[in-house]
């Protein structure tokens, strides 16, 4: 068992004292995730509750010929913007972006108004564009309730009872749960903590593996009595601590981050206190040797450093592939799919956010699947390195 | 003492190594001479155990590097024609490290790196980390790592590749006190006149084969050649490579 502590402590010691080692393992890897992550959030955060709270704002062309169309939007609120423009003009401002929305109210207007037939309106706006999208929908929304009161009114004056026209009432009940909502935003969150753990250990896969080859120190090191498995084994193990601490790092920064970001503002609360992020921890753990020997496999059979960057890089994509099944799909925690590492590390994680409770025995499938191709990945790596084709 | 019994080494088409035997004594220093690609790293390769020989036996001080590895390893140092250091390792880390594999104590670590620092003139480098160090600091820093465990026998592939006329003559000054010591040294070159220089005995290997092995004065005799040049030409048959 020494030699394995021997390695181990040297790789270490050695990883601490590269910078680009460390930017990767301790700051970037862990902090990209939080920083970018609260951004985001914070920003969808403000948009949404932006919207809902400033006044619409439309420009309306030909107002003179709907005074009381006008009247009510006024009322409703809304923030007129008055201009003369004719359709082709209209069209051709809302393309340039001059207006967001532009509503036309085409001469024939009244004439048909006062017939009580369809009076043509004409609401001008780019789909392609989502913010004026949000805000044609708006518009839509109350030019509706306007057609609405006129076809009420109308009724009435025919004596006829305006309910007969409203034959059902749909009423709409959301069921999910503040922390439920929130989870959509924060489902992204558990790439980035796989992500963070990953990059901790990257380059010391890389530099005690393709590093070792190209300074080389290999052959010295091959030539000592020393089981090879002692020795990958050491180096994994230095991957492994690197991970961990890149891991506790990243969390440590999602549970800062989460305290800035005003999820509240709209109802929705982030289960995300120091206890979760505990249970992340204690529920990525397992993945970490899998990480770690997966990249130090990978990064063995390479010869050089960038060469070993490059295939890495693709590793770092891996544990996003079950992740975006699982969103596409919207997959639920179920137990057959705690067997597959990263996706069952997902779904757990995600079911603490929505402050669901997880099931011990997934737990331990989970970690149990990961731990075994972890094995798995060591025995294939030590056989790798007693091969002769290690040299080089 | 290092003795190679037909040893033998294919790689795919090319035949590495054919039926090498030879035999290095403690306290001389043997040479193996030969050309570029001749087979000497093939063959030292299978001497340490990095290497499994295709047929043949290798035996460090009687013990064979096949069956107890580490056991004879115990009693070998090597350095290695790629012998790189850790550069972020400072040069008495980098020479316990080893030494720590070696299952060597604390204790042992340091009394061994204070003789070998004295020993091979490091004093003055051996806190600072490697990255800036000299060709001549990395190949005593090297060799210090390869003799950590206090080996009987060493053995060095190509050691004065990329040193300069310093350097070379501290290896050699190195080498030849290794050899007062009454170990045994067995190193490869393809510069004839450093192994002309330093050798009690000459192996040259040519295609995979040992085509002499005798003392630098038996081979200059028994080819009757005028100089020692001509002696290794005459024997190599082939003089393309040799230097």
């Amino acid at each position: 068992m020494r030699p394995l502590f021997v390695v181990f402590a040297k790789e270490f010691l050695e990883n601490l004292r590269d910078r680009r080692t460390l930017l990767s393992a301790l700051l970037f890897g862990p902090l990209f995730g939080p920083i970018l992550f609260g951004l985001m959030v914070s920003r969808m955060l403000e948009q949404s509750v932006v919207e809902s709270e400033v006044p619409l704002k439309l420009t309306i062309s030909g107002s003179h010929y709907a005074p009381g169309l006008t009247q009510y939007l006024k009322a409703r609120g809304v923030k007129l913007t008055f201009s003369e423009l004719s359709e082709n003009e209209a069209r051709a401002a809302v393309r340039a972006g001059v207006y967001q929305v532009v509503l036309l109210v085409p001469e024939e207007y009244p004439q048909l108004f006062a017939a009580s037939k369809p009076a043509p309106l004409l609401l001008f706006a780019d789909s392609a564009d989502s913010q004026t999208r949000k805000i044609a929908d708006r518009a839509r929304g109350v030019l509706a309730a306007y057609g609405s009161t006129i076809a009420q009114l109308r009724l009435e004056l025919r004596g006829v009872n305006p309910l007969l026209s409203l034959p059902v009432a749909v009423n709409e009940v959301d069921v999910a749960t503040p922390t439920g909502r929130a989870v959509v935003v924060l489902g992204f969150m558990t790439y980035f903590v796989l992500f963070a753990l990953l990059m901790g250990g990257l380059y010391l896969a890389i530099d005690s593996t393709a590093g070792e080859r190209e300074r080389g120190s290999l052959e010295a090191l091959l030539s000592l009595p020393v089981a090879r498995s002692a020795l990958v084994g050491g180096k994994i193990l230095a991957t492994c601590a690197y991970m961990c601490i890149s891991l506790a790092l990243s969390l440590t920064a999602f549970v800062y981050v989460f305290r800035f970001v005003p999820l509240e503002r709209i109802g929705m609360s982030a289960n995300l206190g120091l206890k979760t992020a505990l249970i992340f921890f204690a529920i990525c753990l397992p993945f970490v040797p899998l990480g770690a020997t997966l990249m130090t496999f990978v990064a063995s059979f390479t010869r050089s450093y960038r060469e070993a960057q490059t295939y890495l890089t693709t590793v770092l994509l891996v544990p996003t592939l079950p992740i975006a099944f699982a969103s596409i799909y919207s997959l639920k925690p179920t137990s057959s799919l705690m067997f597959i590492p990263s996706l069952s590390q997902h779904l757990l994680m995600t079911s603490v956010l929505k402050d669901e409770s997880i099931r011990l025995p997934d737990v331990l499938v989970s970690a149990a699947a990961s731990l075994a191709l972890a094995l798995l990945l060591f025995v294939l790596t030590a056989r790798h390195w007693r091969r002769e084709t290690m040299l080089g | 003492m290092i003795e190679a019994t037909g040893l033998s080494k294919r790689f795919g088409s090319i035949e590495a190594a054919k039926d090498v035997s030879f035999v290095a004594r403690d306290g001389e220093i043997t040479g193996m001479l030969g050309a570029n690609g001749a087979g000497k790293s093939t063959c030292l390769r299978m001497l340490y155990g990095v290497l499994t020989p295709d047929g043949g036996k290798a035996c460090i001080d009687g013990i064979d590097i096949r069956g107890e590895t580490s056991k004879a390893r115990a009693h070998l140092g090597v350095l290695p024609h790629a012998a790189g250091l850790y550069n972020n390792l400072t040069a008495r880390e980098n020479i316990q490290y080893f030494g720590s594999l070696h299952g060597m104590s604390a204790q042992q670590l340091n009394s061994r790196t204070a003789e070998l620092s004295q020993a091979l003139g490091m004093e003055a480098f051996m806190e600072r980390r490697a990255k800036g160090f000299s060709q001549g600091q990395r190949i005593k820093v090297a060799l210090a790592r390869a003799l950590v465990h206090d080996p009987g026998n060493v053995v060095l592939d190509e050691p004065t590749n990329g040193l300069d006329v310093m350097a070379i003559r501290n290896l050699r000054d190195m080498l030849l006190a290794l050899k007062q010591e009454g170990r045994c040294v067995l190193f490869s070159s393809h510069v004839m006149q450093e192994v002309a220089a330093l050798c009690d005995r000459v192996v040259i290997i040519g295609h995979g084969r040992v085509l002499a092995d005798a003392t630098v004065q038996e081979i200059r005799e028994r080819s009757g050649a005028a100089t020692l040049e001509e002696a290794f030409l005459q024997v190599l048959g082939d003089p393309e490579g040799v230097s």
